[in-house]
């Protein structure tokens, strides 16, 4: 991780907060800083994506601004983890993308949506677009076969490599190796932190999430967003499954799996992010990194349609608006899989990453059991 | 703008941890309150707002104290500290009440949360706010809303007009303006006057001006001069403060926690002459260094150096600024504007005389020095290894002990003997009552707490009759 003014800022603030450690009890953060004295940009990139921004601390510390010591912790450490994304981004070259990274994300969902409709129309009759298609394959004869899979399969193979391989980048820039992911106690500790966004609860009674008060709200809206994705998730896979290997192509009936999963993750992601977006509209901006909104938000919006179009699709699907609303629903999800690479949805990797080291640095390798040189020489 | 024609059960003075334990008592006991705080909001809540924790009675463990601290122990650490400076029958209740005090506190939204790490010689006595004191304030001023008590910021109380020792009216200024407020009962929890340097010059001289002041810089103690000068009893000495040693590059005002410096015990102190005053391990810092303070204010230009090497960088909390460095002692002496002839002629005498022995930072380890004057009792062990390290102190001033005297429903004492009509307090105003000298950690927001709901109580009882 290279040194910017971010950086420098976020270790000022962090050695202003070890002096005080007030807010120890709210979160990972101030555990994790409180194991250090000094503090490398390494140990700035995982303390940056170890904090949920729940703002908790902004609001207790004393020595937030009009304090002149300034201190705006969930703001500075923002800032770092934006740029950790461009640091550990896969190829190095497409790091720019997190710049503007609001507008870049719009233009690809746009982009998406457009070259969709127009691969439709160039690759099969277009007059498929308007007029109903009932029955087995009927969504194979708007959008061919070969092309969902070219697309789906070749942008998510794409994101799965670029993500690991930012994984990887964090990992061995924040002092990680290779053999700790061995240890069955601190993976577990971080898989129940990660599912349960145990961060997010400010100890116990809930974040900041508009303004002094404490809420669960934030917390709440993103389980439905991202327990609805993961619902989405299954669908498609059912849907695979059912296709490819009983040979049993959509549109499937209402009541079945792949529909029922679908249409329940699809109302989850819905609900979660049109609660985050109006959550991040009427929250205090004091505590929060400006500059980032827009990235934020285009996610937030992506994967509110990517949900909204496939609901509309459910509804629509036997009357003659399925052919546009489909290559549309496609065209966002074509987009969604192209950014989440380069979109706010890489904080999934990260925040996970830093659970997880941080759970391994509370459970410390017993005295005795410590990892060879040569384990230590591997993971270099 | 609040009409001001009106007349409220309950006017509070002050926007602390008391002001807002009164205002609140008072609202729920079925009262118009009106709060007034002189700081702006964001630094609303007087120097509860660096406060951490409370001291609490228990019988057996809570949620966030472990095992138990009964009154007899809480009272013997009072004693201790105190001198016998206090007054037995309210000591005594104000324990006893701090016990019932938790559940009144989480009920208006103040958490807990276990000891700060660095900490644990408190987890048994003092139970921490999660978030720290303006957490605690934050929680109360919501509550103070969610109930109705009109609050007003920038806004102090400038005159009391006191007639035979009832509350006619009470001047204001509110954000510039003056305006005069009508209550049938008045609650003072102003706090001390610990923010005001001319009036310190009365017990400390030019020193004062020297002194930083580690908390809230709207402590002017404009209040508790017009009480005093209007036949209110006093307690406490007027000429003293707690200060400790703080690190001299701190803000003047409002520096807070992070300015504190834990390093004296593990090096040699010297004043700007390059001499050392005192012995810098005679006990644990917890137990010293509030005396620090003290010394570090009777030295010239009230500054000190605390000198360490690079054997003893990693044995204290650190700091919030960090240490001036240098590779030779002489070195570092310029760079702290010592004359580096005398501290290493100071350090050689003092690395000379250390006697070797085991030295260990965790207790009182007898490594000492021998023939040296002032001699260094525990943690003694020669300076010798670069890089050193060099941290200014200054005499960081906390809060002052003269107040308004009180019975124990915290009504107001006149100099006659008479209690007030319709003047209470709460707070560090009227702490001196019980904590005549020295310090106990979390002792103050014990009394503002049980202080404060009793003048609330008291106040609403009051406003009824």
């Amino acid at each position: 991780m290279r040194e910017t003014e971010a950086t420098t800022d976020a270790r000022r603030a962090m050695e202003v907060c070890n002096a005080c450690r007030y807010c120890e009890g709210f979160c990972a953060v101030f555990p994790a800083m409180a194991m250090r004295r000094e503090f490398s940009t390494g140990d700035l990139s995982y303390i940056a994506n170890l904090c949920h921004n729940c703002k908790g601390c902004y609001y207790a510390c004393q020595y937030a601004p009009p304090h002149p010591f300034n201190i705006n912790v969930p703001q500075v450490l923002a800032q770092v983890r934006a740029e950790t994304y461009e640091e550990y981004a896969w190829p190095a070259p497409l790091a720019g993308l997190f710049k503007r990274n609001g507008t870049i994300v719009s233009l690809a969902t746009a982009a998406g949506i457009a070259l969709t409709l127009l691969l439709t129309m160039a690759l099969v009759d277009p007059s498929v677009l308007y007029q109903p298609q009932i029955g087995p394959g009927a969504f194979y004869r708007v959008i061919p076969w070969w092309l969902m899979v070219a697309l789906a399969g070749g942008t998510s193979l794409f994101a799965v490599l670029a993500l690991a391989i930012g994984f990887r980048n964090f990992w061995r820039d924040t002092g990680g190796r290779a053999d700790e992911f061995r240890r069955a106690k601190p993976l577990a500790v971080a898989l129940h932190d990660i599912f349960t966004l145990k961060n997010l609860g400010g100890g116990g009674g809930g974040c900041n999430d508009k303004d002094e008060g404490f809420s669960q709200l934030r917390r709440r809206f993103h389980h439905a967003m991202f327990y609805g994705f993961l619902l989405c998730f299954a669908s498609t896979t059912t849907a695979t499954f059912y296709d490819h290997i009983m040979g049993h192509p959509a549109p499937y009936p209402f009541w079945s799996l792949p529909v029922q999963l679908g249409t329940w993750g699809g109302v989850g992601m819905v609900v979660g992010t049109a609660g985050l977006i109006w959550v991040k509209i009427v929250s205090d901006p004091a505590p929060a990194a400006r500059n980032l909104l827009g990235a934020d938000y285009a996610l937030l919006v992506l994967l509110f349609l990517a949900a909204a179009t496939g609901l509309l699709l459910l509804a629509l699907r036997d009357t003659g608006a399925m052919g546009v609303l489909l290559a549309v629903h496609l065209g966002v999800i074509f987009a969604l899989f192209l950014v989440i690479p380069y979109s706010k949805m890489v904080h999934a990797v990260y925040r996970s990453a830093a659970l997880l080291r941080h759970a391994l640095e509370r459970h410390p390798t017993p005295p005795g059991n410590k990892p060879s040189d040569r384990a230590l020489g591997s993971a270099a | 703008m609040p009409d001001f024609s009106r007349v409220w059960d309950v006017l509070v003075i002050g926007g602390g941890n008391a002001a807002l334990c009164a205002a609140i008592t008072a609202r729920l006991a079925g009262c118009s309150v009106l709060l007034i705080d002189s700081a702006p909001k964001p630094f609303r809540g007087g120097n509860s707002r660096h406060t951490r924790n409370m001291r609490t009675m228990h019988a057996e463990p809570t949620s966030v104290l472990t095992e138990a601290y009964l009154e007899d122990e809480y009272w013997d650490d009072l004693l201790r500290v105190t001198g016998g400076q206090t007054d037995e029958h309210l000591a005594r209740m104000t324990i006893r009440l701090t016990q019932d005090a938790l559940p009144f506190m989480e009920a208006c939204g103040v958490r807990f949360q276990p000891s700060l790490s660095g900490t644990l010689s408190l987890s048994r006595t003092n139970a921490f706010f999660l978030g720290g004191g303006k957490a605690l304030v934050n929680a109360y001023f919501a509550t103070a809303e969610r109930l109705g008590i009109d609050i007003l910021y920038d806004t102090g109380a400038v005159d009391l007009k006191l007639d035979d020792g009832f509350v006619r009216e009470v001047v204001i200024d509110h954000r510039g303006f003056p305006e005069t407020v009508r209550a049938k009962v008045v609650i003072a929890s102003s706090g001390g006057f610990q923010a005001n340097l001319e009036w310190l010059k009365d017990g400390w001289g030019e020193a004062a001006k020297n002194f930083i002041v580690r908390g809230t810089p709207y402590a002017q103690g404009v209040v508790l001069r017009n009480l005093l000068d209007q036949g209110v009893a006093s307690v406490g000495d007027p000429s003293q403060c707690h200060a400790v040693a703080i690190d001299g590059r701190a803000p003047k005002y409002d520096g807070g926690i992070v300015t504190r410096l834990d390093c004296v015990p593990f090096s040699v102190v010297v004043n700007k002459n390059g001499e050392r005053f005192y012995d810098e391990g005679e006990d644990v810092w917890p137990k010293r260094y509030a005396i620090w303070g003290r010394l570090v204010a009777q030295q010239p230009d009230q500054v000190a150096y605390s000198i360490i090497d690079a054997k003893s960088e990693t044995l204290f909390m650190p700091s919030v600024f960090p240490a001036i460095k240098a590779d030779t002692l002489g070195e570092l002496a310029v760079k702290l504007g010592l004359d580096p002839a005398a501290v290493e002629k100071t350090v050689a005498a003092f690395n000379a005389a250390c006697v070797p022995g085991e030295f260990n930072s965790n207790r009182l380890d007898g490594s000492r020095t021998e023939g040296l004057s002032p001699p260094k009792t525990h943690w003694a062990r020669p300076i010798t290894d670069p890089p050193f390290f060099g941290y200014p102190l200054r005499p960081g001033i906390t809060f002052t002990y003269l107040g308004v005297k009180v019975d124990e429903n915290a009504r107001v004492l006149m100099d006659n003997g008479k209690p007030s009509a319709n003047l209470f307090a709460s707070g560090e105003i009227m702490a001196g009552s019980i904590l005549g000298k020295g310090y106990l950690a979390g002792f103050g927001m014990a009394i503002g707490t049980v202080f404060g709901r009793i003048a609330g109580r008291e106040a609403a009882r009051n406003a009824r009759n």
